[in-house]
């Protein structure tokens, strides 16, 4: 795929498939509970609707609490544009564009924190705590991961590091290793994603929430920057597992359509992943997350031995 | 610029430094002459002095020069190369414009001697440290470093009636000069083995066996290591740098302990290599004094002392690249020794830029509240914008958050390690990736410490008085804070350029043998694509930003939502302490916690509770307080020789002369 259709597919699934994923795994939590559900496009509409209404702004607020919604909407946006979506190669690549990918998320949550707290609300303010503290047990984890891409692929640079090329490398026993990377992939996902069992986005109980409690004071079409920007967020999780596991048929079409099926198949399993499990007490959280780091580890041992 | 000599322009600085300390003198108990003086000279040999280490940094030039001083008993020997130039350029910088800050920060009543005081320690420090960086003889050497001890030891008492900050400077003053007897001990060693005190006579020692090496590389890691603040000798470090004035502390925080670095540094020139080991050692103390510096930066309720761990963190981090530098020197994991080096330079200017924004900052929320406790501050974006946008810039920046210059120093030092463990196999792999992740978490660690820092003292409803009063500070101060978070910006956005000043230290330390090194720098994605990207994208950010408050006005008159509580107050906000808490009894180890003081009332009706929790540190409750406590008893078992009569003291004299006696006539 050329640099044009590339940038196109890239912006193409992150403005139009994004908001499915999270109606995907609505829909699969609600067929499980034996529930109708909301519409697979759900999202789609409270979206468009959202970014009619007013904003509702507290007078505590300033600039900073308007910011946090566009950085944390821009920077998902950006962080993909590193990373290859199936067939479609990286906009942006470049020798040790992962130190910046995991940078750039760093911004967002930066500036979501300071909104939060830019709000005065002891809540928020809690929730910002949270975030920034499980950030310090979650962050080894994506370096582990990304290091033993980059030994196995032999480049610095997401984009080789997640091609089909560079997962070839897992041969024989390594496949295991492959196999714990994906796994703890799909932890990081649901933990930077604020998804059960660390976070529950549908809660309303603002004493165990950790990402949801921090936007509460949101309104309008900056609530609606937030939810696209979390949908994204969301994608770009998912296309760093639908990476690993696509098949590389060798042509375009077949490959994108894998790809987006797999994209798919992922928010399945967080859905499933939704019903299976309750919330973790908060205080579980940091040992899971702990135990996470020390799986992918294993993975690093597995293919240094 | 490099056809001006950068020796004269250097010397013109040290000149006009050491007068702005006498001239302000003179003035006597006329502050705002004092003021005038001491700024003018201050700046003036700032400029000069960044014109010169600019022009020995371009051009490449080494410069000797030497003056012997017979009836002084000094030889003045000074020795100028891009290595000096690279660690003069922040040095200067921050001269001028600490200077600059402190005539808006000093609250100086009309007579007093004060603003003499102050301005002779400040441009007698100025012109020491800059000494340090260029003298080429050892007792040039450590008479400039007693030089820049004791006036940042005056700087620190500076407040004589606080009674923590004398506490604060003795502790400095004591802590500074044991060092200080390490470096003696050093340079003593150095002139029995060369016969010479000058630094051009110690190439000499290259012949050293290992042991030899690994005993300077010592006596240098602990006497340059207690002045830079080196885990696990940095306990002074945080109680001086919170207690001196602010633009103080951006001085001693920001290019004070880079100067320990640079002579450590200029002690390894003249050492043959010494053993891997000792690489890894100092990578291993780095990291851990990273780790301790930014946990126990998180746990601070002072606002300064937060940031003084901060620098113990940073200081950390420059010798963890050293020290992998000195691991991989021989080349044997391809370029990575490079990036280490250059991520270690890079970052010795990365932290003087944004610590010093951030304690120029923190001083302006200082003299504009009157407080340094960050649970009384807050609501600070609204009432000092200006300042808070700075501060928010050297937040960033700290972070190593795109596009400020802590990522391009953090990047490399990553990179490194990444192309480190790529290249070695097996259970040293496994040593590198360890690093690597205890590196991410030092990087989560200060995003946590900057969120608190910042987010708690600018955010949200003052939670004191003090705060709600707040004013935005003056021109000279946020014009200094400005010039900090420009250069942040600049390097940010064009670390091209950076990496280009950081080429000639670069070539100096390594020798020319960049070892494939050069194709890694070559590779490094900082050409201008970098820099129009970043700045486009940050600029777009912006526009958007301002698109958006220029859209439909929101609904006025709303307070905070407080889960259907219609009068929240400021005091049911977070505060700094809660903040750290999950961090603090869930991820850090116990002997992190912060001591804790109550007084539970005992009788029947409720009175008043108080329960205080303090950050304490470790290593100085644990190891330093007693170590000291455990020799003054001893010395004092000794007290009993001093018995106070004169009877006494002339049997001693007897006793000593009798000794003497029979020694000469034995021998």
């Amino acid at each position: 795929m050329n640099m044009i259709g590339s940038i196109l597919f890239h912006l193409l699934l992150l403005f139009g498939l994004a908001p499915l994923l999270a109606g995907v795994i609505a829909r699969v939590k609600a067929k499980i509970g034996g529930r109708t559900g909301p519409p697979l496009l759900q999202l789609y509409f409270d979206l468009a609707k959202l970014f009619r209404k007013r904003l509702v702004i507290s007078t505590t607020t300033t600039w900073l609490f308007r910011a946090g919604p566009l950085v944390g909407f821009a920077v998902p946006l950006l962080a993909s544009l590193l990373v290859p979506f199936g067939p479609a190669r990286a906009p942006l690549s470049f020798t040790g564009d992962l130190i910046l990918f995991v940078y750039l998320l760093a911004l967002a949550r930066f500036f979501t924190i300071l909104a939060a707290l830019d709000t005065g609300s002891s809540f928020e303010g809690m929730g910002a705590a949270r975030e920034a503290t499980f950030a310090i047990l979650a962050e080894p984890t994506v370096f582990v991961v990304f290091i033993v891409l980059a030994r196995v692929s032999g480049s610095f640079s997401l984009n080789d590091m997640f091609s089909p090329a560079g997962v070839a490398g897992f041969q024989g026993t390594a496949a295991i290793a492959l196999l714990l990377v994906i796994f703890c992939l799909f932890i990081v996902l649901l933990v930077e994603n604020c998804r059960i069992p660390f976070d529950d986005p549908n809660t309303h109980l603002e004493l165990t929430m950790i990402h949801e409690v921090m936007v509460l004071d949101h309104s309008g079409s900056d609530l609606g920057l937030i939810l696209y920007g979390a949908a994204m967020k969301l994608l770009l999780s998912a296309t760093l597992i639908a990476n690993l596991l696509r098949p590389d048929t060798g042509s375009v079409i077949l490959d994108a359509l894998a790809f987006v099926g797999l994209l798919l198949l992922v928010a399945v399993g967080v859905g499933l992943v939704e019903s299976a499990m309750a919330r973790l007490r908060l205080i579980r959280v940091p040992q899971l997350l702990v135990g996470t780091t020390l799986l992918s580890f294993f993975a690093l041992i597995l293919l240094l031995r | 610029m490099s056809n001006l000599n950068p020796l004269t322009l250097y010397q013109a600085a040290i000149i006009l430094l050491l007068s702005g300390a006498l001239l302000p003198l003179a003035a006597g108990r006329a502050n705002r002459l004092a003021n005038l003086l001491g700024a003018c000279s201050a700046l003036a040999g700032g400029g000069v002095g960044l014109l010169g280490s600019f022009s020995l940094l371009l051009g490449g030039a080494i410069v000797t020069w030497r003056m012997g001083w017979v009836s002084a008993g000094v030889n003045l020997c000074l020795h100028l190369d891009p290595l000096a130039g690279f660690f003069l350029i922040p040095v200067f910088l921050l001269i001028g414009s600490g200077a600059l800050y402190a005539t808006g920060y000093l609250n100086l009543p009309p007579r007093s001697w004060q603003g003499g005081r102050h301005w002779f320690c400040y441009n007698l420090l100025a012109a020491s440290m800059a000494l340090v960086l260029g003298a080429a003889d050892s007792l040039l050497f450590l008479l400039a470093w007693e030089g820049m001890s004791l006036s940042s030891f005056l700087l620190v008492i500076y407040n004589l009636e606080d009674e923590s900050a004398r506490k604060a400077g003795w502790t400095y003053l004591v802590a500074t000069h044991l060092g200080a007897a390490f470096l003696f001990f050093l340079f003593f060693q150095a002139y029995r083995l060369t016969g010479s005190t000058e630094f051009a006579a110690f190439e000499a020692l290259r012949t050293l066996p290992v042991s030899g090496t690994v005993f300077f590389f010592f006596l240098a890691l602990i006497g340059f290591g207690t002045k830079a603040g080196l885990f696990p000798m940095h306990s002074w470090l945080p109680e001086a740098h919170s207690a001196a004035p602010s633009h103080v502390s951006a001085l001693m925080s920001g290019v004070m302990l880079k100067t320990a670095i640079y002579a450590f540094l200029r002690i390894l020139t003249f050492l043959p290599p010494p053993p891997a080991w000792c690489g890894m050692l100092l990578a291993v103390l780095g990291l851990a004094g990273a780790l301790f510096g930014v946990a126990l930066a998180t746990l601070q309720s002072d606002l300064k002392r937060s940031l003084a761990y901060s620098s113990v963190e940073n200081i950390g981090l420059i010798f963890f690249g050293l020290g992998l530098w000195l691991y991989c020197r021989d080349g044997r994991f391809g370029g990575a020794a490079l990036l280490f080096l250059a991520g270690a330079l890079l970052h010795v200017w990365n932290h003087a830029l944004f610590k010093s924004l951030l304690f120029f900052g923190a001083g302006s929320i200082v003299y504009a509240t009157g407080t340094r406790e960050i649970s009384r501050l807050g609501g600070l974006l609204r009432r000092m914008p200006r300042t808070a946008v700075l501060l928010l810039i050297g937040g960033g920046a700290i972070s190593a958050l795109p596009p400020l210059n802590g990522l391009i120093s953090e990047w490399l030092l990553y990179l490194g390690l990444f192309k480190a463990g790529q290249e070695s196999g097996g259970g040293q792999a496994f040593v590198f990736m360890l690093l690597i992740i205890l590196l991410a978490m030092v990087g989560a660690l200060v995003l946590l410490m900057v969120t608190r820092l910042l987010g708690i003292a600018l955010s949200g409803e003052p939670r004191g008085p003090e705060s709600s009063r707040a004013r935005e500070v003056g021109p000279a101060m946020l014009a200094a804070m400005s010039l900090s978070a420009l250069l942040c910006l600049v390097v940010g956005i064009a670390p091209g350029w950076a990496l280009k000043l950081v080429a000639a230290p670069l070539g100096l330390l390594t020798g020319g043998r960049l070892s494939g090194g050069g194709e890694v720098l070559a590779g490094l994605p900082f050409g201008p694509a970098w820099g129009w990207t970043s700045l486009a994208l940050a600029l777009f950010l912006i526009a958007l930003l301002a698109w958006c408050f220029a859209g439909r006005p929101p609904d006025p008159g709303r307070s905070t939502w407080g889960c259907g509580f219609n009068k929240p107050a400021p005091r049911m906000s977070y505060t700094a302490g809660g903040y750290g808490q999950l961090a603090e009894e869930e991820v850090y180890c116990g002997c992190l916690r912060p001591g804790i003081t109550s007084s539970r009332p005992r009788q029947l009706f409720p009175l008043r509770w108080q329960w205080r929790t303090r950050s304490v540190d470790p290593i100085l409750v644990r190891v330093v307080a007693p170590f000291f406590t455990r020799a003054a008893n001893l010395a004092g078992t000794w007290r009993r020789l001093q018995g106070g009569q004169l009877n006494i003291y002339l049997t001693y004299f007897f006793a000593a002369t009798i000794l003497l006696l029979g020694w000469a006539v034995y021998s």
